[in-house]
């Protein structure tokens, strides 16, 4: 019987465990961090966990890993690449944004049925990339984003970039998924909305990113004066 | 033999009873097609069944949500994901404010904080049209808008300050079982950003004019339009890494057929 009875606590353990899902791999991460008390009342001692400092009652303050510059592995806060959805892209390749890292990048959401907007939206893209020299072409990546990942397969999106002549390296064409849309929406500040079956309306926005994936200079309208965009993509691109 | 039937009965019931705790209440709404007020050019809209949380997610549930997923405290949240307002007033990563109670609705939420905690529990944030096609009962009507008492229950919140402070539960049961839509906080939705009313909507293409125009003739529903407009105009005026004092957020679920 007791053995049996500890069959059972050791079973209700387990459940109770299990039943909630767990962000494994971020406690995981959650381990490496250090915690110190921020005015040092115990000299150098640290804590893995976050929590009070048991002298002066104050939060335990994360300890700045070792060296302050981002290493060229590192991602920063406010950069895209902690997306980690995957896409699709126009040559049928899966990839994450982070794979664009290195790379200035130019962003813009579209969709190819789209009648009105975009046409223009992508005439706009075009001509900054004419604006560019050559050299510079070459640390860039102009990235066009379907908000209509239903209908914009990736041999869609290969056509839709033939018939506009953006079939280059340069160019590069995402489908996501509906939910994956929405939150690089969400991070771009992009607003869209399905109409009917085949049409949205959508804000105009394109967008530059420096190599670390962080938003430099958004350029919201239509036909706009584009110098400001094209001077912030020289700037990033040119050493 | 018995012993071991026992046993089993024993752990199916404990499991199912910490996976009842770890859910929070949920009612079922029934589809169906209603014309909502703005958003969709004024187009009838058909709602799929769908089930709702009874109340909106509470500091407890969040705090809960927060130990399990560390990426999502105050400390350790990417800034692209939270603004600076996120968790505001909380101690520490692990402990909420001195005055913020742990049956009142978490509030300074980012929209992709609260979308990853609804997917944590294989749910998601209701679209604008669900959550307005719940929100427009009172108690005993599935659509109470052209109500007076319903409009000035509505509008008299929008009036009175601090109501994230409430408990859950305090407002009023509506027709579906649902509580708290109105009276104690603003709610995140999974496509607010479909609302085009933002200062640079007007560069855009967008056939959306009746937002402003359409409907500002004075008229009969013009409580009800007011309130309405209300929502939908905050929505516009959101970005997804805002985290607001007075705007929380609750779950739905498809239901699998």
């Amino acid at each position: 019987m007791k053995i049996l009875k500890s069959i059972l606590i050791l079973l209700f353990v387990m459940v109770a465990f299990t039943s909630c899902k767990n962000d494994k791999s971020n406690s995981d991460n959650n381990d490496l961090a250090l915690y110190q008390c921020p005015m040092t009342c115990e000299g150098d001692k640290t804590y893995n966990e976050p929590g009070s400092c048991p002298v002066c009652n104050m939060d335990l303050k994360p300890i700045q890993k070792s060296t302050k510059t981002l290493s060229n592995n590192e991602i920063s806060d406010e950069s895209i690449f902690n997306l980690t959805s995957k896409w699709n892209t126009e040559e049928g390749e899966t990839i994450q944004l982070e794979d664009l890292k290195g790379k200035t990048l130019v962003m813009v959401m579209i969709y190819t049925t789209c009648k009105a907007a975009c046409p223009r939206l992508v005439a706009d893209m075009r001509n900054i990339e004419d604006q560019i020299p050559k050299e510079n072409l070459e640390d860039l990546r102009f990235v066009l984003i379907s908000i209509d990942p239903e209908t914009d397969t990736p041999q869609r999106l290969k056509s839709f970039a033939k018939e506009n002549f953006m079939d280059g390296e340069q160019w590069t064409f995402l489908q996501g998924t509906t939910t994956s849309v929405r939150e690089f929406a969400n991070v771009l500040a992009v607003k869209y909305k399905q109409i009917s079956p085949m049409d949205f309306s959508h804000s105009n926005i394109i967008s530059v990113f420096n190599s670390g994936g962080e938003l430099v200079h958004q350029q919201e309208g239509l036909g706009v004066d584009n110098k400001e965009t094209i001077k912030t993509i020289l700037e990033l691109t040119s050493k | 033999m018995q012993t071991i039937l026992r046993l089993a009965t024993r752990i199916l019931f404990i499991s199912y009873l910490s996976t009842a705790y770890c859910q929070s209440k949920m009612v079922s709404i029934k589809g169906g097609t209603y014309t909502p007020l703005y958003g969709r050019d004024s187009l009838k809209v058909t709602i799929s069944d769908f089930e709702m949380d009874v109340y909106p997610v509470t500091n407890n549930e969040y705090l809960e949500f927060i130990k399990k997923h560390p990426k999502w405290q105050r400390s350790q949240v990417k800034k692209i994901f939270a603004d600076g307002n996120y968790l505001f007033g909380w101690i520490s990563d692990t402990e909420l404010g001195g005055n913020q109670s742990l049956n009142a609705p978490i509030t300074n939420v980012s929209w992709f904080a609260a979308s990853n905690y609804c997917e944590c529990q294989d749910k998601r944030l209701p679209t604008i049209d669900e959550w307005e096609y719940v929100a427009m009962a009172n108690k005993t009507m599935p659509d109470a808008r052209q109500l007076e008492d319903y409009n000035k229950y509505i509008l008299g919140w929008y009036e009175k300050p601090k109501t994230f402070n409430n408990s859950i539960g305090s407002t009023f049961k509506n027709y579906w079982g649902v509580y708290d839509l109105h009276g104690l906080v603003w709610e995140w939705t999974l496509d607010f950003n479909s609302v085009l009313v933002s200062g640079e909507s007007r560069k855009d293409v967008d056939n959306d004019s009746n937002l402003f125009c359409g409907s500002a003739a004075i008229g009969a529903t013009d409580l009800m339009n007011y309130a309405a407009f209300m929502r939908y105009a905050t929505r516009g005026s959101l970005k997804a890494k805002y985290a607001l004092k007075n705007l929380g957020f609750r779950c739905v679920k498809d239901i699998s057929k």
